[in-house]
């Protein structure tokens, strides 16, 4: 499975997500699941996910799913495939 | 008139700390930021909250522009209990925060919106980063999966354990959802985590009842020499337990080890820029708030030393008028910038809650003595 589909497969998972509803779109409180408790939940499977552990600062700016790519690029994973 | 125009609804956070010093202005410098943040949310709840615009009206003759924190009108918390106080429309709530009232009792509820909910989380994250430092810690949760299950009764509780997940990895649940010590878990996490630093974190009334008192009821103990135990609210229960502070700490210790807490006091109208106890045992105001001890009688402020009922102060509430609020609480200001710790800021102390506050049962008893 590739990265992409390990960080697509998350947020489909945690916020009960259709694969259609992935992308641009999709932003904190953009859907019902994706609030406080959901984020929490969401950064903990992408820290099993990838086997790494985010500063606060990045769980606080991980305010959507595009931001989330760019903020994993940091962290050496890279989601262009 | 000032050449710039300060639009009422700019929810810019201007005069916010630097990050990573949360405790660094001095008197001086403290009121030169925190005034004009509070003058222009007193103006944006002034024009944005109905209920706030009468109170101002009648009992400060308008919203007069103030010079120092003291001189700033002050809305009773009770009023949250009673009103529906909020300064934008109903559309920009993301979430409504309760607190945590036992049953038959009113609750304040307080109305976020997208900008508010995110400074709390900002200012929180500083506060207690102070405390624990910015490397994420496992997180033992004195509490049961079922409070964060219920999303839609957000309470104070569940928003405590939520904000400081953020300082957390690995959360474990230390009880069931029977309130119930969980042995299992919290064995396998010690197992994994209790070599090095652990953040503990739970409601203080549910610490001493399901975890300090269950385990000696057991005559278990636990092992967590690097646990750092933040724990606040619900501390009325304790007070009318009769449990001192020194007690709590050194049961906790003597059972689990845990030597280093900090107790936080706090508001849910004003949640993120909490009080943290420092290391010497004060509550300290960040450089997001302001504390102020004023005479019940005739609400003059009082001299460090002489207790009062507590007044707060936060630049964090833009969604509901709670930057200034007189609480039901009384307190000391033990001084100003001198504290050892090295925190600039207002250190002081709460006592418990006023007598014959409208709330309270009669059974409720006033502080004892350490």
């Amino acid at each position: 499975m590739s990265n992409k589909e390990k960080y697509d497969d998350i947020f489909i998972e945690c916020f009960g997500l259709a694969p259609d509803q992935l992308g641009d779109k999709l932003a904190y409180r953009s859907v019902q699941a994706w609030d406080s408790a959901g984020h929490m939940g969401m950064i903990a499977a992408i820290e099993e996910a990838f086997g790494i552990m985010l500063e606060t600062d990045d769980i606080i700016e991980f305010s959507s799913y595009n931001v989330g790519i760019e903020i994993l690029r940091k962290y050496g994973v890279d989601l262009s495939t | 008139m000032s050449m710039r125009t300060d639009p009422v609804g700019d929810p810019s956070p201007r005069s916010l700390p630097s990050p990573g010093h949360p405790y660094a202005l001095h008197r001086a410098a403290k009121q030169e930021a925190l005034v004009p943040e509070l003058n222009r949310l007193t103006r944006l709840h002034y024009a944005g909250c109905a209920e706030y615009r009468r109170l101002v009206d009648v009992l400060h003759g308008g919203p007069r522009q103030v010079d120092r924190c003291e001189d700033f009108p002050y809305l009773p918390v009770r009023l949250f209990k009673h009103y529906e106080l909020r300064s934008v429309p109903e559309a920009d709530l993301v979430r409504t925060l309760s607190s945590s009232g036992t049953s038959g009792q009113a609750v304040s509820r307080i109305h976020l919106d997208k900008d508010t909910a995110a400074r709390q989380t900002r200012a929180l994250t500083e506060i207690a980063g102070s405390f624990i430092g910015s490397r994420r810690l496992p997180m033992l949760i004195v509490d049961c999966p079922a409070t964060l299950a219920n999303r839609a009764g957000f309470s104070a509780r569940t928003a405590g354990i939520l904000g400081f997940s953020i300082f957390g990895r690995n959360p474990t649940h230390a009880l069931d959802d029977d309130m119930q010590i969980d042995s299992g878990a919290i064995e396998a996490f010690l197992a994994r985590h209790g070599e090095g630093p652990v953040l503990v974190f739970g409601f203080t009334a549910v610490v001493w009842q399901h975890f300090v008192l269950a385990l000696a009821a057991r005559g278990a103990s636990l092992s967590i020499p690097g646990g750092i135990l933040i724990h606040g609210g619900g501390w009325k229960k304790l007070a009318s337990a009769a449990v001192s502070p020194d007690e709590f700490k050194s049961r906790l210790r003597r059972l689990t080890g845990i030597a280093r807490v900090h107790n936080y006091y706090g508001m849910v109208e004003q949640t993120g820029s909490i009080f943290m106890e420092c290391e010497h045992g004060f509550l300290h105001a960040s450089d997001y708030s302001e504390v102020i001890i004023r005479d019940p009688l005739d609400f003059k402020v009082v001299a460090p030393g002489v207790p009062g009922l507590i007044q707060l102060l936060s630049v964090l509430p833009h969604s509901y008028p709670g930057h200034s609020i007189l609480t039901e609480d009384t307190g000391t200001m033990v001084g100003v910038d001198d504290c050892p710790c090295g925190r600039q800021g207002a250190r002081f102390q709460v006592h418990g809650r006023l007598k014959d506050a409208e709330t309270r049962g009669c059974s409720d008893v006033d502080h004892h003595p350490a």
